[in-house]
């Protein structure tokens, strides 16, 4: 098994009309031993900014704290929260850093444009190459089972209620096929308005 | 071939640990104390290479007094769990990694909540009620699924404790003779009585 398959994890993000979902699993295990089932791997970055990270755990916990630094340090000299572009920028430009030599670890971001509402989400691999996605992006152990029913169900201009049942419904059932993924999903829709935090019960195996 | 697990009530976290020092097929020492105070409420218990164990364990308890004597405060328990974490990742990609797993149990005194946290070799961490390192874990830790509830007592916790010892006497290949037991709680940190198998492990 790989070092990016050690710790297991299943991240999916989705675009609607005007909404975006990011919806991960919750079990963190190593290898094939299951320690925690309410693991936490969505990090806020900023009032419409959500970040999930897939991978090694340990690089997980390095590359959102580095991140959070810069983050911070931007926010406190420009004096207001970062846009989402330049954020995706900053995420690319820490990950390639480490070219040779990369953290195991790839974020899936979520994000509403300030300027115009629309949904933006960022899909990166371990080394920091960005691509923005109008519709939806996978990773971790189950990025194949995630991509295959995310591509049969999603459809464009979907409005929150509907995105939040096919995202849940995506994630449940691709992380079932998935042995080091599971025990729980933890969904965030975010809107112009407000950000939902929905946490789902999932087959516990 | 170490072993140590953690268990989280409401207001305590109980640590228990193997007293083998070992090293290949050579048992150096059967009453062996590797859990260490990290301050007043910080309890740390290990498995891994002897070695690096120690210089792991008391570089942290110096580095995490400094912080209280330059403070004027003790360190906070997350805050001494993400350090910890930082200083096994840091030191992963650097000259060698340190091969500890760790189990941090602290009480928070100022939230007046316990934690304990599981930290393995590579810097990830975790919070669980329970948890254990080892080969001994798979084992306990299928034990502490049927038995644990939260808001379990220090006398259950000691009760599940037993059970799960007795399952490694009876099924692991591993021979544990004695077993250190430690509980933090607002009061801090308290010696139980050591666990001897040979004198017959009472479940209740």
């Amino acid at each position: 098994m790989s070092i990016s398959e050690y710790n297991g994890s299943a991240i999916v993000a989705m675009a609607g009309k005007d909404c975006v979902a990011l919806a991960t699993d919750t079990r963190f295990g190593i290898s094939f031993k299951t320690v925690s089932t309410d693991f936490d791997r969505v990090y806020k970055m900023g009032p419409r900014i959500y970040m999930g990270m897939a991978g090694l755990v340990t690089d997980m916990y390095t590359v959102s704290a580095r991140l959070r630094f810069r983050l911070n340090l931007y926010e406190l000299r420009e004096n207001r929260p970062v846009a989402p572009r330049v954020f995706f920028s900053m995420i690319t430009n820490l990950l390639y850093e480490r070219r040779f030599g990369s953290y195991f670890s790839a974020p899936v971001v979520a994000a509403l444009d300030p300027v115009n509402g629309k949904p933006l989400i960022a899909a990166y691999d371990c080394i920091g190459d960005l691509e923005v996605v109008n519709d939806f992006f996978a990773d971790g152990t189950s990025t194949e089972q995630l991509l295959g029913i995310c591509e049969t169900l999603w459809k464009p201009n979907m409005d929150s209620e509907e995105l939040y049942e096919v995202i849940s419904q995506c994630l449940l059932n691709a992380q079932d096929s998935d042995a080091l993924a599971g025990w729980g999903a933890q969904v965030y829709i975010i809107e112009k308005d407000k950000v939902t935090k929905k946490t789902l019960k999932a087959r516990l195996d | 071939m170490d072993f140590c697990i953690g268990i989280r009530g409401n207001d305590f976290v109980l640590l228990c640990e193997d007293m083998n020092a070992a090293q290949s097929i050579m048992l150096h020492k059967q009453d062996h104390e590797k859990m260490l105070d990290l301050n007043d409420h910080l309890l740390m218990t290990r498995t891994g290479n002897l070695g690096d164990g120690v210089q792991c364990a008391e570089f942290l308890q110096k580095n995490i007094q400094l912080y209280q004597i330059r403070n004027g405060y003790e360190m906070r328990s997350s805050a001494a769990a993400h350090y910890i974490r930082k200083y096994l990742a840091d030191t992963l990609r650097s000259r060698e990694p340190l091969e500890v797993n760790l189990l941090l149990g602290a009480y928070d005194v100022i939230s007046n909540t316990p934690q304990l946290y599981y930290m393995d070799y590579l810097g990830s961490m975790a919070t669980a009620p329970f948890c254990a390192h080892g080969y001994g874990a798979m084992f306990a830790t299928s034990i502490l699924d049927m038995y644990y509830h939260p808001g379990i007592s220090v006398d259950e916790a000691i009760g599940i404790l037993n059970k799960c010892i007795k399952e490694l006497k009876k099924r692991l290949i591993i021979n544990f003779s004695k077993f250190n037991v430690k509980v933090v709680d607002k009061d801090g940190i308290h010696k139980l009585p050591t666990i001897s198998v040979e004198d017959g492990i009472h479940t209740h």
